[in-house]
């Protein structure tokens, strides 16, 4: 997977987490996950589709996904709290969306799809077209965890290039 | 959160009414707490475009705040509905999809202005001030008599 897909979407991440949690976040390990997606815990989803397809999934530990809910709701929410969950979806909503604003600026077109529940405790394995990036960032309030797995839109990929463009 | 000056209908005085467009819980809160440091009050919310549209002609709101992707209906087409029904309808789009050709899709189709997500207080507050411009009025300048 190309880096320069990849580096707007760690941007977002960084300046929304930072921005949101009023803290200074730090990008920590950035590693292949050739084995599979293995959920951490709390985890929202959101698919892209268009010149570049894909999903981006951000993930929390349990205790990290309260403190961070918590922190945005103003008072400490318990873990059964469905706005844990509403926290996250939104979260990987605002990073997914500044990043693909970047590229657009690029001249990529994307739809951006509403986020969804990561229930199963494993994903699909990298595959030749389609590799799956973990990225941490490391927050005052724990880790939160970025997937990102995207390929480009081959067939569109062929338009554009007879297009000219 | 931080306080601001309280931005009135200059018609009566009354707080500005809002309605809530989001299919997240989470934003929806998010937004209501800061129309409350601005002074203002919730009308209504709504989770998708259709609820929009049926929530506007129940509540009439000074200001609707619409996100753009939502399950049923997006934002764009409900703020196209209802200004198609309400031409005085001020419709501000919320979304953090804020490139360049969703921006000018919704004013084409009637929004008033576009706030990217994450909200900055400071930047909504200015846009609702902006939006309401001579039927609304900061409270401290009301007080002056202004």
């Amino acid at each position: 997977m190309k880096m320069e897909l990849i580096q707007p979407f760690i941007n977002a991440a960084d300046a929304v987490l930072s921005q949101g949690l009023s803290t200074t976040t730090r990008v920590g390990n950035l590693s292949m996950e050739e084995e599979g997606y293995r959920r951490k815990g709390v985890a929202g989803m959101v698919a892209l589709t268009g010149d570049i397809e894909g999903r981006i999934i951000l993930d929390l530990e349990p205790q990290t996904a309260v403190r961070v809910a918590s922190h945005y709701a103003g008072a400490d929410l318990p873990e059964s709290d469905a706005l844990i969950k509403e926290t996250i979806f939104e979260l990987a909503n605002q990073v997914v969306g500044n990043a693909v604003c970047a590229l657009n600026d690029q001249g990529f077109h994307f739809r951006v799809h509403p986020p969804a529940l990561v229930t199963a405790p494993e994903g699909d394995k990298s595959s030749e077209d389609v590799e799956a990036l973990m990225i941490c960032f490391e927050t005052s309030l724990g880790n939160v965890f970025m997937n990102v797995a995207l390929r480009h839109n081959k067939r569109r990929l062929a338009d554009h290039v007879k297009m000219g463009r | 959160m931080e306080q601001f000056a309280a931005v009135k209908r200059s018609k009566d005085g009354q707080a500005v009414r809002y309605l809530i467009v989001d299919d997240s819980v989470f934003a929806r809160k998010n937004l209501a707490r800061m129309i409350e440091s601005f002074g203002g009050q919730v009308a209504g919310e709504a989770g998708d475009g259709l609820t929009a549209i049926s929530e506007f002609d129940r509540t009439h709101p000074d200001i609707v705040l619409m996100d753009i992707t939502m399950p049923q209906m997006e934002g764009i087409e409900a703020a196209e509905k209802i200004v198609q029904a309400h031409p005085e309808a001020r419709i501000v789009m919320v979304s953090s999809v804020g490139y360049q050709e969703n921006i000018v899709a919704a004013l084409q189709r009637g929004a008033r202005h576009f706030v990217q997500k994450p909200v900055k207080p400071e930047v909504l507050y200015e846009v609702i001030k902006y939006v309401m411009g001579e039927d609304g009025l900061v409270a401290a300048a009301a007080g002056a008599g202004v």
